[in-house]
């Protein structure tokens, strides 16, 4: 390390591979904590309202929510980019930050692609649930059937089931594969019998031998590379859902890298808001420290510009090409019907996350999870006007309409919330949510050999 | 074929799979590797709470088998992805869709990119777990007590009794003189 500034340590001085192997292990192998009991029964309840929704939804079906004509894409698709982005960061930290050699992302990383994976889960169910007919959501995949037909691969919709369905399955072996080796040191901690035959079982026969470990960080740092494009294009053929159509303020060769961005800056904003609670609850100060608060502070900072110059970018787009319609639908969306939600939108994505410039703020816990849950409602927002605002008044004013969710709609919003914290919360309980292996590499052995990982 | 040689035995009269020597730090166990080695001993493989390059090197190892392995998954969902394709939109289903060519292959390229990722990302796991072994539940190791430290701070060589040269008693005095902190036996 030849930095010329001294950096304040990844994580608490002092540790040892045993000492982050007792506390990390622990959160796992000791008794079940009060507020573990609370916030399980709590999500599962919001779990419940969606089972509820969901249930009503396949009674009456997509007639129970506000989409109609013109706007036939509504909170459906709205939540399903919203959880998609937010899934995003988990595979940043923990494929893009591994090839760069960002230490910090250890501490973060098991955790980050645990909520990816349940965001996944999340997203995944609003397509499916607004198929309609969501029994034969499998119509979308290429197999040989006896209708002799098959799907359309020149529809990006079509794309989008190859991106995000990859997407779920390698986050899912990337994250399994992660946790090989923690398995079995849980496997040789639990004292349980069931414990450590169903961690045994799962760790597969792991036994750190040094030639496994050879091809595992092998595995490792290729599936990082793949994860690495992989991510971008998620989010890129999401953008193209949309771009790919004419309707104005959708078709716009910006969206690609607009949308990787603001995916970035809400999954980063939900690190946050999940690393703050965890930290405390689980006393893991020490290993989610100051530096790690810090340094998503500053990511959130700089794809929260980005995004910013997203939106500067589509208006003058849409002035500089001179066609009415989409000059038309930025004056709809800053002064039409839903200008509210525009005014929030650009105070919650591009005014209040500024007060990070200032390091005071950027050190305070509290701060940054008010900024970090007000770009999360903001990402939401900036999706509802995407969406809506294009939709809402398309080229003809006499197909015109409004746009509103019904309460079945945000049921089954706000229930994919408790899908998400209940799938979390069942992960922290049983899973260690901080990588023991890789904490092990970065504390400094008193045998001074340095540990092998960048 | 092994050759026919009776197993060496354990204190207990059990067939024994090796010696195990402990060591506190990682460094201990790259001398004990090196000094191992150099007595003559290439049966050995070393058992650490995380992967540390130095001990990898001083087994010898080079190279692994899994990236050619990914290069293989990968080709294979390049050519399968695209081929899918191919041969739905032009040979067994083609239709007119916009005017476009049946072969639209600007539009092929998001799906192949997809399945290439796929097929090489599941072939690095599978491929890992393959070049390993695992899942394997059994292992001689894990006989031994102090092992289950293997997963904590603790790190160990092993010299396998297939070894040519080994032979219980040498063997145990070749590892006491690296300084571990134990010898154990590992019974089959």
């Amino acid at each position: 390390m030849s930095a010329v500034l001294e950096r304040p340590p990844v994580i608490a001085p002092g540790h040892t591979p045993a000492t982050v192997t007792d506390k990390i292990a622990a959160t796992v192998l000791d008794k079940t904590p009060r507020w573990w009991i609370l916030g399980f029964a709590v999500s599962f309840l919001i779990l419940l309202m969606f089972l509820n929704a969901v249930a009503w939804l396949f009674v009456k079906g997509v007639g129970i929510w506000g989409i109609n004509i013109p706007v036939g894409w509504g909170f459906d698709i709205i939540n399903f980019v919203w959880w998609i982005g937010i899934g995003h960061a988990g595979t940043l930290i923990s494929a893009i930050l591994l090839l760069l050699r960002q230490q910090w992302r250890t501490s973060i990383n098991r955790f980050a692609e645990a909520m990816t994976l349940f965001a996944v889960a999340c997203a995944g169910m609003f397509p499916i649930l607004h198929l309609g007919r969501p029994q034969i959501f499998y119509w979308l995949l290429p197999y040989p059937n006896t209708m002799g037909m098959w799907v359309n691969f020149r529809s990006p919709l079509v794309w989008d089931v190859f991106a995000v369905s990859t997407y779920a399955t390698i986050s899912a072996v990337f994250w399994f594969m992660g946790l090989i080796p923690d398995l079995a040191t849980l496997r040789d901690r639990s004292t349980h019998p069931v414990g450590r035959y169903v961690y045994g079982v799962l760790a597969m026969g792991w036994r750190g031998s040094a030639r496994h470990w050879h091809n595992y960080e092998t595995a490792s740092l290729l599936l990082a590379g793949l994860c690495t494009p992989l991510v971008l294009s998620v989010h890129t053929v999401v953008s193209w859902d949309f771009s790919v159509g004419i309707i104005p303020g959708w078709h716009a060769t910006i969206f690609p890298p607009y949308f990787v961005a603001g995916a970035i800056y809400a999954g980063f904003a939900m690190v946050i808001l999940l690393a703050v609670p965890l930290r405390k609850a689980f006393g893991l100060e020490d290993f989610i420290t100051m530096r790690h608060m810090n340094n998503m502070a500053k990511i959130l900072l700089v794809t929260g510009l980005i995004v910013v110059y997203g939106y500067v970018m589509e208006i003058f787009m849409a002035w500089y090409s001179g066609n009415p319609y989409e000059w038309y639908m930025v004056f709809n969306r800053v002064t039409g019907p839903y200008k509210y939600h525009w005014m929030a939108l650009i105070f919650c994505n591009a005014i209040a996350p500024q007060v990070l410039w200032i390091p005071k703020v950027r050190s305070s816990i509290a701060a940054l999870f008010c900024v970090s849950l007000i770009v999360s409602v903001g990402m939401w927002l900036e999706r509802f006007i995407i969406i809506v605002t294009s939709l809402h008044r398309d080229f003809l004013p006499s197909s015109w309409d409004m746009y509103h969710g019904t309460k079945w709609d945000w049921m089954t919003f706000l229930g994919t919330l408790g899908l998400f914290l209940t799938l979390f919360f069942l992960f922290i309980r049983f899973l260690p949510a901080i990588s023991i292996f890789e904490m092990r590499t970065i504390t400094k052995t008193d045998g001074g050999t340095s540990p092998g990982k960048p | 074929m092994k050759t026919a040689i009776p197993a060496p035995l354990s204190s207990h009269g059990q067939p024994l799979h090796g010696l195990m020597a402990e060591y506190a730090t990682p460094k201990e166990l790259v001398a004990g590797i090196r000094s191992v080695r150099a007595a003559g001993y290439t049966k050995l493989d070393a058992y650490t709470p995380f992967p540390i390059e130095e001990v990898i090197e001083a087994l010898g190892e080079h190279g692994s088998r899994v990236p050619a392995i990914v290069l293989g998954g990968g080709l294979f969902g390049l050519v399968a992805g695209y081929g899918l394709q191919y041969w739905t939109s032009v040979v067994d289903y083609p239709l007119n869709i916009g005017g476009r060519p049946f072969h639209s292959w600007v539009s092929f390229i998001p799906p192949t990119f997809e399945t290439t990722v796929l097929f090489a990302g599941l072939a690095a796991v599978v491929g890992m777990l393959a070049v390993n072994g695992l899942p394997r539940p059994y292992h001689p190791v894990f006989n031994v007590e102090r092992f289950r430290f293997a997963s904590r701070d603790r790190y160990f060589l092993v010299v396998e009794s297939a070894d040519p040269r080994f032979d219980p008693k040498g063997t145990r005095e070749a590892l006491a003189s690296t300084s571990p902190s134990g010898v154990h036996e590992v019974e089959e």
